[in-house]
């Protein structure tokens, strides 16, 4: 792993700040009080949105980094972690809104409604991810730490299968969701990659 | 015509060289209107064609200490008609109020048929001006898990159904809401999967219940097109989607109704949709409610009540029936 040398941190701060965005909105929205008479219902929905959006940033950094945007690769860390920020943030106000950091609910929601399960388990294996992002023990763990961090793609298709759960008579969001997760994830399969990288070199 | 030039002529001046403000823009039609009375004309010919401009009610108020009137604080006007389901126009909370004005409600009619003597057409005019409407404080509780407190005006159900005396053999009541593509956004999506018009239905004996009501405004004024205008179907006991919205059809039926929501998931959402906190949604549990308007910090989870606290005037309708299969 060698670090590009025209790498810029004023850049990174940019990145950084920029991915924030979303939450300083809501926050600010929370504060201010101008999230309607339903913030619940409003920030849960927002919450999961910039989650799969992020899932797909960083299902989009391996390819685009190998066909000609290299540096990208420098941002799937950050890109990683903050969708383990944004479904934390989701988590944190379902817990708050929805059952009232109640243990007892929390078991409830989890018997009773798959989606709610397939979620959380979603984010339970986000926290292992998250946590090895620390660069020594991501240097420690040396090649499991490749094989763990695919976890990735199985945290993708549940936040996906979650979404589509909750579908009610629109699937228009599931399905878009759908395409770009089914097209991030085949490329993944290796002779696929193959196919597509001697196409764009040719 | 000289009727028309009258009214224009005696129509306050406003100096051309002002920008007219657009409460000042929407208040010409009640200037028009004061105009006319001082002209010695009657506003009788007059129609409401900005649904905008919503127009007083002549009702009698809900009478405290009745099923008529709950206790509780009305939610906020500006919540009520701001975060709204309405399907027709997208499926966003706040897309009803951002779309809803496209739809025209003058004219309007409503075809009543099926198992009927007497089967007919309802108009705009018929449903304002033809019924002695009251006031109604009722408990409004949506399946999605939240609920508000609105003051609706309306006049019972039952009455608008005697003047086409069902039959005997009517057993049930369907309703439909208008279908008109080009004004409703919502349908013209392609990844919808709902089967428009909108469907509902009720069984004969809560079609006649007292606190069923067919409802032409809220908070003392007409309804806003999102929140259903001209005319929706208000029943307390039951899950918001019962409330069918902007209805055009209604037909008496001797068998129970397909409706929409039904149709789509039927393991999601029963016929009777009666509120019921022992019954738990796929989707959301229905042991609790949060009381708009809510926040983050104090969320206002209050809990659910056997149907939605009108137990006592609803429950022997379903004496015997198991609620958790009929739900």
């Amino acid at each position: 792993m060698s670090i590009p040398l025209d790498w810029n941190p004023a850049l990174r701060v940019l990145v950084f700040l920029a991915c924030l965005g979303p939450f300083v909105l809501l926050v600010n929205g929370v504060v201010s009080n101008s999230l309607g008479p339903d913030p619940a219902e409003h920030l849960m929905h927002i919450t999961g949105e910039w989650v799969m959006r992020f899932m797909v940033l960083v299902l989009l950094a391996t390819p685009l980094a190998r066909h000609g945007w290299p540096r990208l690769a420098r941002y799937r860390r950050m890109l990683g972690l903050y969708v383990w920020f944004y479904a934390t943030v989701h988590l944190l106000v379902f817990a708050q809104v929805f059952i009232g950091w109640s243990g007892d609910q929390l078991v409830r929601e989890l018997v009773d409604r798959p989606y709610v399960l397939v979620g959380f388990l979603a984010w339970l294996i986000l926290v292992p991810l998250g946590i090895t992002s620390v660069q020594t023990i991501r240097k420690r763990m040396g090649r499991y730490w490749r094989q763990l961090h695919k976890l990735t793609y199985v945290v993708a298709v549940l936040g996906w299968l979650h979404l589509f759960w909750l579908s009610r008579s629109d699937v228009g969001n599931a399905v878009l969701y759908g395409v770009i997760f089914g097209l991030l994830l085949l490329y993944r399969i290796r002779p696929i990659a193959k196919r597509v990288s001697f196409k764009l070199r040719s | 015509m000289s009727r028309i030039s009258r009214t224009w002529r005696s129509y306050p001046r406003i100096d051309s060289s002002e920008i007219t403000p657009e409460s000042v823009w929407l208040n010409r039609r009640n200037l028009m209107k004061t105009a006319a009375v001082a002209a010695g004309i009657t506003a009788a010919g007059e129609t409401v064609a900005q649904p905008k401009v919503l127009k007083d009610l002549n009702f009698s108020s809900a009478v405290a200490n009745t099923p008529f009137k709950a206790g509780e604080d009305l939610t906020p006007y500006e919540a009520a008609t701001t975060y709204n389901n309405f399907y027709e126009f997208g499926t966003d909370k706040s897309d009803p109020a951002r779309y809803a004005d496209a739809m025209t409600t003058d004219p309007w009619e409503i075809k009543v048929g099926g198992l009927v003597n007497k089967p007919g057409k309802l108009y705009l005019e018929d449903i304002v001006n033809g019924f002695d409407l009251e006031e109604r404080i009722y408990r409004f509780r949506c399946v999605e898990a939240w609920s508000m407190v609105v003051p609706w005006i309306g006049f019972p159900l039952s009455k608008l159904l005697e003047r086409f005396e069902p039959t005997s053999e009517g057993k049930f009541i369907e309703f439909k809401t208008l279908y008109r593509r080009s004004e409703m956004r919502g349908t013209r999506s392609f990844t919808s999967i709902i089967d428009w018009p909108y469907r509902e239905g009720l069984r004969l004996d809560e079609a006649m219940h007292p606190l069923t009501l067919m409802t032409v405004g809220l908070y003392g004024k007409t309804l806003p097109n999102q929140s259903g205008a001209p005319l929706r179907l208000i029943v307390p006991w039951k899950y918001g989607f019962k409330n069918i919205k902007s209805i055009v059809e209604i037909n008496v039926t001797d068998r129970q109704p397909k409706t929409s929501w039904q149709d789509l998931a039927p393991q999601e959402y029963g016929f009777y949709a009666n509120v019921n906190p022992e019954v738990s949604h796929p989707r959301w549990s229905q042991a609790y409610e949060r009381r708009l308007p809510s926040s983050l910090f104090n969320p206002n989870r209050v809990k659910t009540q056997m149907f939605n606290g009108y137990g006592e005037q609803v429950a022997g309708m379903y004496k015997g029936m198991d609620l958790a299969n009929y739900y």
